[in-house]
């Protein structure tokens, strides 16, 4: 690439590489020697450089090339990288985005990140040391992201003088590794990032290789062809600037489509053909894989934002349940049952994990019992949506087979999803047809069914006040049901104990119980601590269509202690009740319950009559 | 020119898009569209920078036949180039797009000016704390920008959707991890998103891009003859009378040319003959000194950009 070479014309376009291995195996140096002999490091920068390899480097005199990397102020004072950046570089074949992912242990997170968009991924090992149980976890990833090309860039052969046999070893060892990981090519280079050997030019010490240098594999490496895959496009936008134009915006995800094609929309399953394939530089008689359209059809169908167009003749998946693989992100670990948002594609629809089948160990490929995951952990399981939706697995198609999930409270990204296969078991069970309409079962009781969801700390008042008000409410005629916490632990919820996990099935269970005496028309009363306002957000969504009111029982923690009634207080102090909530488990005190009762001070009849009065307000009880 | 017009020049084009850039530009557009879907009230920061134009343009492609629906912001300094002022109301005008001017009057009332108040100063009540007051006056809740990562070391690492909590404030640890092409964006009260459709294009991306689609830039990114008066090692230019000159300094006409705007009293000149797209292109392509050289507010330290995002700094 010598300076002032004519524009680039890229005539391959963009490949996108993720860079990983070990602390120390010279990736920053491999990453800044790239930029700098491709000429994307400036003057001025490269002044910077000179001045910072004097004061923080680690190559004496020379150049330390991982300086012109390092990105945050707090990441250059530990002299690590914790997260992913982004390099550029091109040269006149091709332009390139390096994702540069630490080698650190804990950060699976980074790397799938980085491996999400890339084509191929450089692993980098030390000659020294050769394979490590860190470059098999890179492959691992990768392959479980769909990285089809592998380059095994064997670093710092200067330190083994450039000995054939310690290079061929390595790239032997790596070989039979890789083997069952499915990837489409494995690439074995020898180099010296810190003296450039082979990394840009062939190098006059490696004589016995005479493959390609490091940057020649790159530029010439051949991807797979998209354009042969089904087509596949999730609208994104609906655009309708006035009443003549509908156009459905959105990227190509997989496969090509021209004039005239048939397309189907998934879930609908109305079809119709394309009109037009509008663009603001000119309509186009055909799009590709990653192009930016708009589509408009020949016949009116009803499509929105998140819908997927498809080729009839080879439709996706529709399903509400599917198997996938689970990378954890979020530093809270994985509770199964408990309901995230999944975005996939351009739709975002209510998720649960409903079973975790293993967890995968990223050293050796094998596979834990285990029953929830945590930060950077990697998990098969079976998730559940609350609407059936389109997809593909995902080595059909990344684009349509791949999702986040996203913490409903903090809106934190908790994971990043693979899918295998759809899970057709839910379209077994029909749904049994009521021949009783919802309601009714309510009205010839004189009343509405509602739910009235009780939460508070241990010892806070809920089965006091939940009793006089179940009596009260029995005593004015009306069709009652009280569900105690205590009791059900007895019979339904007998196998569960107090971890997380088995909280959040206490609460579904229940949920499902209450709306089911719902349905038979009754005024449900419950009282469960239910300490996470995850799980109540779940309770309230199982329990609609009926009216719930969530009522906070708020007592503080000190007069619920000072009350002790059954000495569980005294006991979980004294280290014999694990998981105690208040104690050793968080309470998360409700934002916006339908009530909130403060008892200190206050008397168990006087609050239960101030629920019937709100039970009258909002027209439940007459 | 109408958009009719535009789109007449362009098909008259001829040669296509290179396929680096029309992936770069397939992917913008992507994100522009996710975000306009996804927030309520999204706006697009324009600086009248070369950046700035090549994003107001994949706007008006990613909605097409729509008009982007959402307005464009102009945090105005009241020191920018008398040229960039000009430009930015003939360009709203041509593409017919609602323009908000937004000018933190209380920092004008308070005499803040980067001669008197010093860069740091200006830059923060001028800049920062006017985008913050135009954003929330607004309600907006999330704003495109033209950054990319490849302008500095910090940025390397900057997400597309760049989540600011209360107070705009930026925080290097609450950033989410994008992968694919799905980005959460969920907030919470009192957050906003910042979005850069632009975060993978190159300094050479962006020229490249201008030279082929056609757009229209500041002709201060042009050579031209220009009075202007060497400071600090760089050449500034005497835009209009309010740059004192020190005693001895006499404008002279030099051949010079910009890499970056901003307020004319920060942004540093070099000299150049480059003269066209094609010259500026064969520039870069020889190397030379990054563009956050002619940025003054950069020189204030080796991480000051970082700390100033996390100030609230675009
Ligand atoms: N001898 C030799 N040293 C190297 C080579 N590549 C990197 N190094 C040195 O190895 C050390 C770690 O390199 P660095 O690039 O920071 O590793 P990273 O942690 O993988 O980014 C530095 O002191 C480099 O100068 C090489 O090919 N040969």
């Amino acid at each position: 690439m010598p300076d002032g070479a004519p524009i680039a014309p890229s005539p391959q376009g963009l490949l996108r590489f993720l860079t990983c291995g070990s602390v120390d195996d010279g990736k920053s140096t491999l990453i800044g020697r790239l930029l700098h002999e491709s000429a994307a490091i400036h003057t001025d920068q490269m002044e910077t450089l000179r001045r910072d390899s004097q004061r923080f480097g680690t190559t004496g005199e020379e150049i330390d090339f991982s300086l012109l990397l390092d990105g945050l102020e707090d990441e250059r004072q530990q002299r690590i990288t914790i997260d992913v950046a982004y390099r550029f570089f091109s040269t006149p074949r091709r332009s390139f985005i390096v994702a540069d992912t630490p080698g650190h242990e804990q950060y699976t997170r980074n790397m799938a990140t980085g491996a999400s968009t890339a084509d191929l991924a450089v692993l980098l090992v030390d000659a020294r040391k050769g394979v490590l149980v860190q470059t098999r976890r890179h492959a691992l990833i990768a392959s479980l992201l769909g990285i089809r090309q592998i380059v095994l860039a064997v670093n710092k052969l200067d330190l083994v003088d450039f000995d054939r046999a310690t290079f061929e070893r390595i790239a032997h060892d790596f070989a039979a590794f890789a083997g069952p990981l499915g990837f489409a090519a494995v690439t074995a280079i020898p180099i010296s990032a810190r003296f450039g050997d082979n990394v840009t030019a062939s190098s006059p010490r490696l004589p016995w290789y005479s493959g390609p240098t490091l940057l020649g594999h790159l530029e010439s490496v051949e991807l797979g062809d998209a354009a042969a895959a089904p087509f596949r496009f999730p609208v994104q936008w609906v655009n309708r600037p006035n009443l003549d134009f509908r156009g459905f915006a959105g990227t190509v995800a997989a496969g090509s489509i021209a004039v005239g094609d048939p397309l189907l929309a998934m879930g609908s399953d109305r079809s119709t053909r394309v009109k037009e394939i509008v663009t603001f530089d000119g309509n186009l008689d055909r799009a590709g894989p990653g192009d930016a359209v708009t589509l408009t059809v020949a016949d009116e169908i009803d499509v929105s934002r998140g819908d997927l167009l498809v080729d009839p003749a080879a439709r996706a998946e529709y399903a509400d349940q599917f198997a996938a693989h689970l990378i954890w992100f979020q530093d809270e670990h994985l509770v199964p049952g408990r309901s995230y948002w999944l975005k996939l594609g351009a739709k975002t629809v209510l998720a649960s994990v409903t079973t975790l089948k293993h967890r995968i160990d990223i050293n050796t490929g094998g596979h834990d019992a285990a029953r929830t995951l945590e930060l950077n952990e990697i998990g098969f399981c079976n998730l559940s949506t609350n609407a059936p939706i389109a997809f593909d697995p995902y080595a059909k198609s990344h684009e349509t087979g791949a999702f986040i999930l996203i913490d409903r409270y903090t809106n934190e990204t908790a994971g990043a999803g693979m899918i295998a296969f759809a899970l057709h078991r839910a379209s077994n069970i029909e749904w049994q047809a009521l021949t009783i309409g919802p309601g009714e079962r309510a009205r010839q009781k004189g009343q509405q069914s509602a739910i009235l969801w009780f939460t508070g700390l241990s010892g806070a008042g809920k089965s006091t006040i939940a009793n006089r008000l179940d009596r009260k409410l029995h005593e004015l005629g009306r069709h009652t049901m009280l569900l105690d916490g205590d009791n059900v632990r007895h019979g339904l919820n007998r196998d569960l104990g107090f971890t997380d996990t088995d909280r959040v099935e206490n609460i579904r269970r229940a949920a499902e119980v209450a709306r089911l005496m719902g349905e038979a028309g009754l005024i449900v009363i419950t009282a469960f601590i239910s300490p996470f306002r995850a799980d109540r957000r779940m309770a309230r969504e199982i329990a609609s269509p009926h009216a719930f009111l969530e009522v906070f029982v708020d007592t503080p923690l000190e007069e619920c202690q000072r009350r002790d009634p059954k000495g569980l207080y005294a006991r979980a102090v004294a280290g014999a009740i694990p998981n105690f909530t208040g104690i050793d488990s968080p309470y998360e005190a409700p934002e916006d319950a339908e009530l909130r009762l403060e008892t200190v001070g206050a008397d168990a009849d006087a609050l239960a009559d101030r629920i019937i009065d709100e039970l009258r307000q909002r027209h439940i009880i007459g | 020119m109408t958009l009719a017009a535009d789109i007449l020049i362009n098909a008259a084009r001829q040669k296509p898009l290179p396929a680096d850039l029309r992936q770069l530009e397939n992917e913008a557009i992507g994100i522009l569209r996710e975000a306009a879907a996804e927030f309520s009230r999204p706006v697009l920061m324009y600086s009248v920078g070369k950046d700035s134009s090549v994003l107001l343009h994949l706007a008006l492609k990613a909605f097409h036949p729509a008009k982007p629906p959402f307005p464009v912001l102009h945090i105005d300094t009241t020191w920018k180039f008398r040229e960039m002022i000009a430009f930015r109301d003939a360009t709203a005008k041509r593409v017919g797009i609602d323009l908000i001017v937004h000018t933190n009057q209380e920092g004008l009332a308070r005499g803040i000016n980067p001669i008197a108040s010093g860069s740091a100063l200006h830059t923060q009540v001028m800049k920062t704390e006017a985008l913050k007051q135009a954003l929330d006056q607004h309600g907006f809740d999330a704003a495109f920008g033209g950054a990319r990562r490849d302008e500095e070391k910090s940025r390397a690492k900057e997400r597309i959707f760049s989540i600011r909590g209360a107070g705009h404030m930026w925080n290097p640890r609450a950033q989410r991890p994008e992968l694919w092409h799905l980005f959460n964006t969920r907030l919470r009260p009192g957050e906003t998103m910042r979005v850069f459709p632009l975060s993978n294009w190159t300094e050479l991306d962006v020229w490249r891009y201008i030279e082929h689609e056609g757009i229209e830039v500041v002709p201060l990114y042009f050579a031209r003859e220009r009075p202007v008066v060497q400071r600090g090692g760089t050449w500034i230019m005497v835009d209009d009378d309010r740059l004192p000159l020190e005693p001895g300094e006499t404008p002279e006409i030099r051949r010079v040319r910009f890499r970056t705007l901003g307020c004319y009293p920060l942004s540093g000149a070099m000299e150049s003959g480059a003269a066209t797209i094609a010259d500026i292109i064969a520039e870069l392509r020889g190397a030379g000194v990054s563009e956050r050289q002619g940025r003054l507010i950069d020189s204030d330290g080796e991480a000051s950009m970082e700390r100033k995002k996390r100030e609230g700094y675009f």
